[in-house]
């Protein structure tokens, strides 16, 4: 039985908040990915922790959204009641987990944006995004670490960990641009103060990134070209197959408690 | 590292040594005290708690593959979280416990090596597959809680370490237990396909549930030196009694149906159970279980595909250390 999507209104607001929440449980429900399947026990503990931080942060960005769109939608709508079209995270957290390389290297670039992106959003004019800020940023802060404590290792380990971080860099770069785009809808939300502008991060994730990546012996590529397209709904292949799965209840039982 | 004393020379002298050890280290068991790591111990009791508290470990980790099953498709976002930190803290159980086993002289790699090799055993309800949202309320009510059960007289085991990662163990079942039992309780008031659900899968999990206390009493093994060591301090069936006369009730809160049309409550008010299946138990035991191969095929997958990971760090922490000590020396 197929269940209908719903409709959300897109105002800047609920838009922008959207496009938080899908990335936090995108990456959150990719991690969660690796639960039971980890190189360590450890990395289990610490892989599952960080997807708990990440889904966290997404139910209170959705219920923001959800509030800040005033109709009838709830954080469970919202995450299981769109479709590919609708999601609005970055291209970047919907890449398969790959090995553990790519996962740390994915967790990498985006941790390292996170963190100074919430450390500025806790000077928001929105009170609740400002809280929601606060508390993203120490859990961001810890998964940057943790990842930046596995590039060094990955680079500065093994001839094979080297290159099999090295390619993950490579692949992954071409990502990373859209994290600073800014679009009409979003322009306004921070000509308010009430988003940050993110190109003005661009600077100092890529300080982050370069002192890392020197001492994990690795290097960042030259290459500029960048994809884009997951704010607006233009995803990879991947996207539609995640949620199928995260999805499958709610679409399959519509409508009940569980 | 724990090993056996080679010089057969000085046996007989060794013998009458650890007899009198042994009478000691009985005399403080019986006094209720614990043993820890640093005490002396008879090999035997060394070797039986190296075995159990690292099946145990295997149990947790093994247990992490049924229930991480459905983390991907959790119905409802406060679900996948509540059941993605229950996942994580069988994780957590499991080192832990490999923690406690090392304090008797064996290292976690050699312990998984071992149970990598088919030479160690987990708990045999890990090889039942999770095939409904259903089977995540189950395993909460009733593996978790035949799971407490067994541990709760744990927390009073003779060694030290065991007993106390034992507690803390207990403290977090039990909130599985009423995590799982609450996922019961929602489906059962429900719909009537969600109802259904939850029926099937206390149909496909209460016979498993019994068998993980053991085999009956008259057929157990290891139990006589363990009783003696207070490693253990209830029978099997005594355990399993227990367990059946706490869910009785909690089954028909539910309103669902215990699959055992045989079952009578006695004039002690004990609920009996009618013959469990032995053969199948022996079956699962033996590898033949629904998903043995799967779970293993897991576990080693896991393990081989990190190995360059562990090489890595290892590889880095060799660096780091030498580069250390280069500085030091300058």
């Amino acid at each position: 039985m197929a269940v209908a999507n719903i409709q959300v209104l897109e105002t800047p607001l609920v838009l922008y908040a959207l496009r938080r929440a899908d990335d936090a449980l995108i990456l959150g429900h990719r991690l969660s990915e690796w639960c039971g399947h980890a190189p360590m026990l450890e990395e289990d503990m610490a892989l599952s922790n960080i997807a708990l931080d990440l889904i966290g942060q997404a139910r209170e960005l959705y219920s923001f959204a959800a509030k800040a769109e005033g109709r009838d939608n709830d954080e469970d709508k919202l995450a299981y009641l769109r479709d590919v079209r609708q999601y609005r995270n970055l291209l970047l957290v919907e890449q398969p987990n790959g090995d553990f390389a790519q996962t740390l290297v994915r967790q990498f670039f985006y941790s390292a944006f996170a963190d100074l992106y919430w450390r500025a959003m806790m000077m928001s004019r929105d009170a609740t995004l400002a809280a929601i800020a606060a508390k993203s940023e120490k859990e961001s802060a810890y998964h940057l670490r943790h990842a930046s404590e596995w590039i060094i290792r990955l680079g500065d380990g093994t001839e094979e960990s080297h290159a099999r971080a090295q390619g993950a860099i490579d692949h992954l770069w071409a990502f990373t641009g859209e994290m600073f785009a800014v679009d009409e809808s979003e322009r306004a939300l921070i000509q308010a103060g009430i988003a940050v502008d993110p190109a003005s991060l661009r600077g100092r994730w890529l300080a982050t990134l370069s002192d890392v990546v020197s001492e994990a012996t690795l290097v960042l590529p030259q290459s500029d070209w960048m994809q884009q397209g997951g704010r607006s709904g233009r995803h990879s292949e991947h996207l539609g197959h995640l949620l199928s799965e995260l999805q499958s209840m709610q679409r399959t039982f519509p409508g009940l408690t569980w | 590292m724990y090993t056996q004393a080679l010089n057969t020379a000085e046996s007989a002298d060794r013998d009458l040594e650890d007899a009198g050890k042994a009478a000691k280290f009985q005399a403080r068991i019986d006094a209720e005290e614990r043993i820890e790591p640093n005490d002396w111990m008879p090999a035997a009791y060394r070797k039986t708690l190296t075995r159990q508290i690292s099946q145990h470990a295997h149990s947790e980790i093994v247990g992490m593959l049924p229930e991480g099953n459905w983390i991907t498709r959790a119905p409802t976002l406060r679900r996948k979280a509540a059941l993605l930190a229950k996942v994580q803290d069988e994780c957590g159980h499991g080192l832990y416990l490999y923690a406690a086993a090392e304090t008797l002289g064996s290292s976690r790699e050699e312990l998984v090596d071992a149970m990598l090799a088919g030479k160690a055993k987990y708990s045999s309800i890990f090889n039942y597959p999770t095939l409904t949202w259903a089977d995540i309320g189950t395993i909460g009510w009733l593996v978790d809680g035949a799971a407490i059960m067994n541990q709760i007289p744990l927390c009073r085991c003779s060694y030290g370490p065991y007993a106390r990662a034992m507690i803390r163990v207990c403290k977090e079942e039990s909130f599985h237990q009423r995590q799982g039992y609450e996922i019961m309780v929602t489906l059962c008031r429900g719909s009537e396909e969600q109802k259904a659900m939850a029926q099937d899968a206390l149909n496909r999990w209460w016979w498993p549930v019994l068998m993980m206390f053991g085999p009956p009493d008259a057929a157990s093994q290891h139990s006589d030196t363990s009783t003696k060591w207070k490693i253990k301090r209830f029978s099997n069936d005594e355990l399993r009694q227990k367990f059946v006369d706490a869910t009785v009730p909690q089954a028909q809160y539910l309103g669902l149906t215990i699959p055992d049309p045989g079952m009578v409550q006695d004039a002690e008010g004990h609920w009996r159970y009618s013959e469990i299946d032995w053969t199948e138990f022996k079956q699962v035991l033996a590898g033949n279980g629904p998903c043995n191969r799967d779970r293993m095929a897991a576990r080693r997958k896991a393990h081989e595909e990190g190995a360059w990971v562990r090489e890595a760090a290892a590889s880095y922490a060799a660096k780091r250390a030498q580069r250390q000590t280069a500085q030091a020396a300058e």
